[in-house]
């Protein structure tokens, strides 16, 4: 394990293992102190350390929540500012209303990586995973109705028909005044 | 998709659109040219007195007086008179008016010399319809006056040529007399009049100039009675035929006693050659004659005695008799032989006694000499010179001097019947029009003038430079193919027969062919009618053709008289192939089809209703086989009030076998009651207009279905008594009914009367919509009116889910035969002007908005956006409409002054306007023709999909490498504060 590398992601910028649970000293490079033994250590400090473990589990699981529920102040914030652009296709309603597809489609792209510190096999991830990935589809679909407000969904059949070729004449009737 | 936002790109860009179409003015003549002409010179007066500039007078068939240099032949000043107001007759008076005669006679004007401005008008009145003569008094001075004698409408009036005043008059009741000269005989104060009544009744009468006392009249019989014109051979002797066309006449009236000497032309030239007629001329003491090809002159000796002094069967011209010295007269005379012109000038009194004898290389695309007016001039060694002024068979108008052609004029081009346009060659590897390409400096130095003419840092000689640079750009009028589709030929068809192509870039002659074939006299006596069509087009699998186009003449007045066919080849203005047709001509139906070779096939309708095709080759015949129940025709018998729906029928059952040639028959007819209504105008599609989409988007996403049939015909009747002039009928006994007709079916799609309004209609057709043009008498206005015509079968075909997986019947094939529901919507609207001539802009993919072209009254052409005359605008539009574009309904079509296409210019006697779509969608290019040209390019929507001729690359060049050096700089500087950074 490296040393000097946080672990514990946030907060924590460096820290080391006062737990080596290695019994055999041949393993280590430097010999043990005289006077000191392994053995009697860790009987001492186990129940410290599954106490701390059991907070970091929770304080994980709380921080995983708090991230799943942060797209709900963006969608606010979004909807706040949508509702600023108005519903005339200009530049800022075109900005805004394809920044709040890309957000949210970005955030779902990465949600492995966003839960990836609160990684933990005592921390149930599902739950935040899944009110964030909602809460994420909640945005995109509120940019979707802002484009189709916009009018620039093709949810209309002026939009599949207005490139049209015009339909081919079967007869064909020439004639003019004569010379 | 791609489409979809490239529309939606442009409908941001409509937005920001606004309707004002305007040129600053050092944009003038960068893509526009105009070029004046005067037409098919009728009457030449020259003015070379020793003061001033040498000028000559001329009046045409087009109704035009030009003064012109005599140098360079440009034009000092012109007027181009209605076409009603024809000239019958010009001359000069006391030296500084030109005094002309027109309108029949009735109207006579002086006009100031120098700067053409109108000096006095006068009206002449009389009481019979009758031949109108002019006749400036130039030896009877009256306090410096000089009297002009006219004859018209049966009455003599002197008028004074310093103010019009109308200094006397004569009636002459002679009830029939139809007088043929007005004489005045040198140094005397009186006028003789002379002319026929009931046909073998000679007649003279002899008046006081001064006052118009009649002093003597004396009549003489001739029971063998007189046929066409008179010679005038001396003050007091005629020159007549018998109404035989056999014997000569020779009339004396000296002294007021009357003589008839009798001649029979046989005992002149040995044997009868048939029908003689005299050539007018005024050249004493001889006269020519024309016996079939012949030209024979003779000279009259005293006492009736005639001498032949020559016979020719070479063409020949004369000219009339100009004075030199005293008493002396010459005249000139221009024979063809070959691909020379022989010009002599001869003393009236010695045949033989050559004045002057030169040879003139001619160009056979001229033709013959129709006219000769001929001028004299001192030499530097005080001996006569004179330079001939000669009208061609293509109307064009040359000087000749001294054995050269001076100067030219191409003044067919003013009576110009029709138009089509041609591609350019395409530019190949190792042709060398790179020669025209600037090198690479001074495009560079170019450009750094424009730049800094956008910077303003230009000096006024800067600028200067930068605008002749502008006007000669050598790119636009190279003979090649351009990328934009800007360079085209226009090829124009003149009256006289003759076929230019005009370059589009800077509207110069690339070639010129008189259709010679179609003049041989043995193959056509008179050719009418003629029309242009495009023959071949080539592109895709044939681009190693050259483009073709087809002229139709007809040979005679009768619609049973036989056709003539010429091919042209466009590149070369070479004549491919001519042919004379057993059949006549009657209507030429371009086919929307074509064969390998991109020829395209046309239908040629006869008199009998046959219908022939052409070309005349297997493959066609395979073609037209294959489409053979689908064609139709139409015909417009406008004197009766029909129009007739054809249909083929089957092989044509002559004795000839001929597998060309289709029967056909009568599918339907629509009649007009005869008693309440008469054609006035009929209009349709143009074959070749592109079409982008059927269906319209209008407010809230909906959608509207175009109903794009080819077949409609638009057709508006008047009622028989309004036929006439704006104001001859009151608006109770005065309609106009516009029809929309399918011509396949014959079914009437719209009917709309107009109550109280009346002709004439000008009309245009284009999509789903026409416009047209009429007056409403119960306002006194003009009016324009609009029809839109949609599917409204179609109507409920807005199913998404549908559409978006094909599953509609949008694009397939319609008949007109299945009888689609049609709704129409219209709306009028007052416009100010009354207008000569009605378009339309085309575009390359029809995608571009489109803007009505109008030639006004006023010889311009007005463009006018087509939003105008939408009859879905409303008072007060929604806000989606106006989102849409709609403009709030008006009752006045608004004219904004700087939407003239033609600027400040004018095209004068305005006929037509065409339209031709460039490569670049949003160009499209306007030739307007009368007796002036104007051509330019025109961009409805702007030009969205390119950049503006002015744009400075050079600039943009500049900011791109300043941009990068920017970039390279900052980047070594960075990198050089990172270092020091990590060696802190």
């Amino acid at each position: 394990m490296e040393k000097g590398k946080g672990v514990m992601g946030s907060g924590r910028r460096w820290a080391v293992d006062f737990s080596d649970n290695s019994t055999a000293p041949s393993s280590r490079d430097i010999p043990d102190p005289p006077g000191f033994s392994r053995a009697s250590m860790d009987q001492d400090d186990s129940a410290v350390s599954r106490q701390k473990k059991d907070a970091e589990a929770n304080w994980k699981a709380q921080k995983a929540w708090e991230v799943a529920q942060a797209p709900f102040k963006n969608l606010l914030m979004m909807g706040f500012m949508m509702w600023m652009a108005g519903s005339t296709v200009h530049l800022f309603s075109i900005g805004i209303t394809f920044s709040a597809l890309w957000q949210p489609i970005s955030a779902l792209q990465g949600v492995g990586k966003v839960f990836e510190p609160y990684k933990d096999n005592k921390v149930d991830l599902l739950g935040p995973k899944l009110l964030f990935i909602a809460l994420n589809l909640g945005g995109l679909a509120l940019g979707v109705w802002k484009l189709n407000t916009l009018g620039l969904l093709p949810t209309h059949a002026s939009d599949w028909v207005s490139s049209l070729p015009p339909a081919q004449e079967v007869e064909y009737s020439g004639g003019v005044i004569p010379l | 998709m791609a489409i979809r936002s490239f529309l939606f790109l442009l409908l941001l860009f409509f937005s920001s659109l606004n309707p004002i179409l305007s040129l600053y003015e050092d944009q003038v003549g960068l893509m526009d040219w105009h070029q004046q002409f005067i037409g098919k010179v009728k009457q030449a007066v020259f003015h070379t007195q020793k003061t001033g500039r040498k000028r000559v007078v001329v009046s045409t068939e087009e109704n035009v007086i030009a003064s012109l240099d005599l140098r360079h032949g440009e034009i000092f000043w012109r007027h181009v008179l209605a076409t009603n107001d024809v000239i019958d007759g010009i001359d000069i008076a006391i030296g500084k008016y030109v005094i002309t005669l027109s309108s029949g006679g009735s109207i006579l004007r002086a006009w100031n010399l120098p700067d053409g401005q109108m000096v006095w008008e006068s009206s002449l009145q009389g009481p019979k319809h009758s031949k109108s003569l002019l006749l400036v008094l130039t030896n009877l001075k009256v306090d410096k006056d000089n009297v002009v004698i006219v004859f018209t409408n049966g009455r003599l009036h002197a008028v004074s040529s310093i103010d019009g005043e109308v200094l006397w008059k004569k009636d002459f009741e002679a009830e029939s007399l139809d007088v043929q000269q007005v004489i005045q005989p040198p140094g005397s104060d009186l006028v003789y009049v002379v002319g026929f009544a009931a046909s073998s009744q000679f007649e003279m009468y002899q008046i006081n100039a001064r006052n118009g006392e009649l002093l003597k009249h004396e009549s003489a019989a001739f029971s063998g009675g007189f046929l066409g014109e008179v010679s005038l051979v001396s003050s007091e002797t005629l020159v007549a035929l018998d109404s035989t066309g056999s014997i000569l006449l020779t009339i004396s009236f000296h002294n007021g006693k009357i003589s008839f000497q009798q001649t029979p032309i046989s005992n002149l030239v040995g044997d009868s050659l048939g029908p003689a007629a005299i050539t007018p001329s005024s050249v004493t003491g001889i006269f020519s004659l024309k016996v079939n090809a012949i030209t024979i002159f003779i000279r009259v000796i005293g006492e009736g005695k005639l001498e032949v002094l020559e016979k020719t069967n070479l063409k020949t011209a004369v000219s009339d008799a100009l004075s030199i010295s005293e008493g002396k007269q010459a005249f000139a005379l221009i024979q063809h032989a070959g691909s020379e012109i022989h010009l002599t000038v001869k003393p009236a009194d010695d045949w033989d006694g050559n004045l002057l004898k030169e040879s003139i290389k001619m160009d056979r695309q001229r033709g013959l000499v129709h006219k000769v007016f001929i001028n004299n001039y001192i030499r530097t060694d005080r001996s006569y010179g004179f330079r001939v002024l000669i009208v061609m068979e293509d109307h064009s108008l040359l000087l000749l001097q001294q054995g050269e052609i001076v100067w030219s004029r191409e003044d067919g081009l003013a009576s110009i019947i029709d138009v089509t346009t041609s591609e350019l060659p395409v530019e190949k590897d190792g042709v060398s029009v790179a020669k025209v390409e600037h090198n690479l400096f001074e495009w560079l130095k170019g450009h750094m003038l424009k730049l800094k003419g956008t910077l303003m840092l230009a000096s006024p000689e800067d600028m200067a430079a930068i605008q002749s640079m502008r006007l000669k750009s050598s790119e636009k009028s190279k003979m090649t193919r351009d990328h934009n589709g800007f360079r085209k030929l226009l090829i124009v068809l003149t009256r006289a027969g003759k076929l230019f192509a005009l370059h589009t870039g800077d509207g110069r002659i690339v070639w010129s062919h008189l259709l010679q074939s179609l003049h041989k006299p043995q193959a056509c006596q008179h050719l009418i009618g003629l029309n242009l069509y495009q023959w071949q087009v080539p592109h895709h699998h044939a681009m190693d053709e050259n483009p073709s186009v087809l002229v139709v003449g007809r040979c005679g007045p009768s619609l049973d008289a036989p056709g003539v066919l010429s091919f042209v080849d466009t590149y070369t203005g070479k004549e491919l192939s001519s042919l004379s047709l057993a059949h006549s001509v009657a209507q030429v139906i371009p086919l929307p089809y074509t064969d390998s070779t991109e020829q395209r096939l046309h239908l040629l309708i006869d008199a009998d209703q046959h219908a022939h095709l052409y070309p005349k080759t297997p493959e066609a015949i395979g073609i037209f086989q294959r489409e053979f129940s689908n064609i139709y025709w139409y015909s417009v018998e406008d004197d009766n009030g029909i129009i007739k729906g054809h249909a083929l029928k089957s092989k044509c059952t002559s004795e000839v076998a001929d597998e060309f040639c289709f029967d056909s028959r009568e599918l339907w007819s629509v009649v007009f009651p005869s008693e309440s209504e008469k054609i006035i105008a009929t209009v349709t599609r143009k074959l070749n207009e592109v079409v982008h989409t059927q269906a319209k988007v209008i407010a809230d996403q909906d959608v509207m279905y175009k109903y794009l049939s080819r077949n409609l015909l638009f057709v508006a009747t008047a009622a028989p008594k309004a036929s006439g002039e704006i104001g001859s009928v009151t608006p109770e006994e005065s309609w106009l009914v516009a029809y929309l007709i399918d011509t396949v079916t014959g079914r009437i799609l719209h009917r709309v009367t107009h109550h109280g309004s009346q002709g004439p209609v000008h009309a245009v057709f284009s999509e789903n919509w026409v416009v047209y043009h009429y007056f409403n008498l119960r306002v006194h206005r003009y009016e324009m009116s609009v029809i839109e015509i949609y599917d409204q079968s179609r109507a409920d075909d807005k199913d998404v889910w549908k559409l978006v997986l094909g599953k509609h019947n949008l694009t397939s094939p319609i008949s007109s035969y299945s009888r689609p529901e049609v709704i129409t919507k219209s709306q009028s609207y007052f416009f100010t002007h009354s207008l000569k001539s009605i378009a339309v802009t085309s575009t390359a993919k029809g995608i571009t908005s489109k803007q009505l072209l109008i030639g006004t009254i006023g010889d311009q052409v007005l463009a006018l956006d087509k939003r105008f005359l939408d009859p879905r605008r409303s008072v007060n539009p929604t806000q989606a409409e106006k989102e849409e574009g709609i403009i709030p309904l008006t009752d006045l079509l608004p004219i904004i002054p700087q939407s003239y296409v033609t600027h400040a210019l004018r095209v004068e006697g305005l006929q037509g306007i065409v339209t031709v779509p460039a490569k670049l969608e949003s160009t499209t290019l306007v030739f307007a023709h009368g007796v002036d040209l104007f051509f330019t390019q025109l961009a409805p929507s702007r030009t969205y999909d390119s950049l503006t001729e002015d744009f400075s690359y050079a600039l943009l060049l500049i900011t791109i490498v300043a941009l990068v050096a920017a970039i390279f700089v900052t980047w070594i500087l960075s990198e050089r504060k990172e270092l020091q950074e990590k060696w802190r």
